[in-house]
């Protein structure tokens, strides 16, 4: 359901702060919640890095649209079609010069305006380069 | 109704490269004025519904051989799935006014957080059917459930007469069950043995 295209190469020293834009796309129909859903029942979208030299100050998520769906008395809080994420990461001081891969995780749940699909995780490798 | 206590929160367990494949199976027919459309099938043409075993709330295990000689709405559900909570007054409906008919609604949720995220929800909702918690070896058995809500509509032979896959009317479940209702009493009458596949 929801794709990602794979953020640019990183390529940074130690200490310094860089940041990673991973872009997403849905097809036409459908939403996933935002980070941010309206209802408590709902699952929010998450992303997480793995524990790396590359250590995560803030994830960035765009802006929600508020859209009303036949199923919420209230309107949902959602992204479709393509949106981006980034996510500000701190090369740690101790971090080995050379290349790496940092894998991201993004946790989502999406649905239609008349079924919904079970929750999934989508990995998105970032690949960097520490002088 | 407000759901807003029951709150939720899922662990990594899946990954997402089943869903599109399901996705585009439905997508020539995506909205609930197509699906609504589908009938159910002549006696001949259906198969036979998969036997399981799940656990209640009560930790009871159920199997669906128990309801054997009845009428069966089985509905893959879940607590964050919001066009599931439409149905679920419908299928309360069903259960009070037909259950003295051979009838019976059994609920099988999706939710990954178990009986934590269900018990609440049953309970607010006022559900007074059978509940059951599913896993992904019933979805396979059911074809690969990725969609939610997923209905299957089960005679009193055992045998898969429809199936409703998203959200459709409440009309057409009625009109389904009616059919079944009507067809399985001859069946009944006739002295058809009644069947249930089980799963291995």
């Amino acid at each position: 359901m929801l794709t990602a295209a794979a953020p640019q190469k990183v390529t940074a020293r130690r200490n310094q702060v860089v940041e990673a834009r991973a872009s997403f796309q849905l097809p036409g129909g459908y939403h996933v919640n935002s980070n941010t859903p309206n209802e408590d029942y709902l699952i929010p979208l998450r992303l997480k890095w793995e524990q790396g030299p590359l250590v995560t100050v803030e994830v960035v998520y765009p802006k929600p649209e508020q859209r009303n769906y036949s199923f919420s008395t209230k309107p949902v809080s959602v992204f479709t079609g393509s949106f981006q994420i980034v996510t500000k990461f701190k090369v740690a001081a101790n971090a080995p010069p050379g290349p790496g891969v940092v894998v991201g995780k993004v946790h989502y749940q999406a649905c239609s305006e008349d079924t919904c699909y079970r929750p999934a995780t989508l990995e998105i490798p970032l690949t960097y380069e520490i002088h | 109704m407000s759901y807003k206590t029951l709150g939720f929160f899922h662990s990594i367990k899946k990954t997402g490269w089943a869903v599109p494949a399901i996705a585009v199976l439905i997508g020539a027919c995506s909205t609930p004025a197509c699906r609504s459309s589908s009938r159910v099938k002549a006696s001949g043409d259906r198969k036979p519904a998969p036997d399981f075993s799940l656990k209640d709330a009560d930790g009871k295990t159920v199997q669906l051989s128990d309801y054997r000689g009845k009428v069966v709405l089985l509905n893959f559900w879940a607590t964050w799935c919001g066009p599931c909570k439409i149905e679920i007054p419908w299928f309360i409906d069903f259960e009070r006014e037909h259950k003295d008919q051979g009838f019976a609604v059994v609920g099988i949720s999706m939710d990954e957080d178990g009986w934590q995220a269900v018990r609440p929800f049953i309970s607010e909702a006022g559900i007074n059917y059978r509940v059951l918690l599913g896993n992904d070896s019933i979805s396979q058995l059911y074809g690969g459930v990725e969609a939610l809500p997923t209905t299957f509509l089960i005679d009193r032979d055992g045998r898969i007469a429809s199936v409703h896959e998203g959200l459709v009317s409440k009309g057409t479940y009625e009109h389904d069950l009616e059919q079944l209702f009507q067809g399985a009493s001859g069946a009944r009458a006739s002295g058809v043995p009644v069947v249930v596949a089980r799963a291995n």
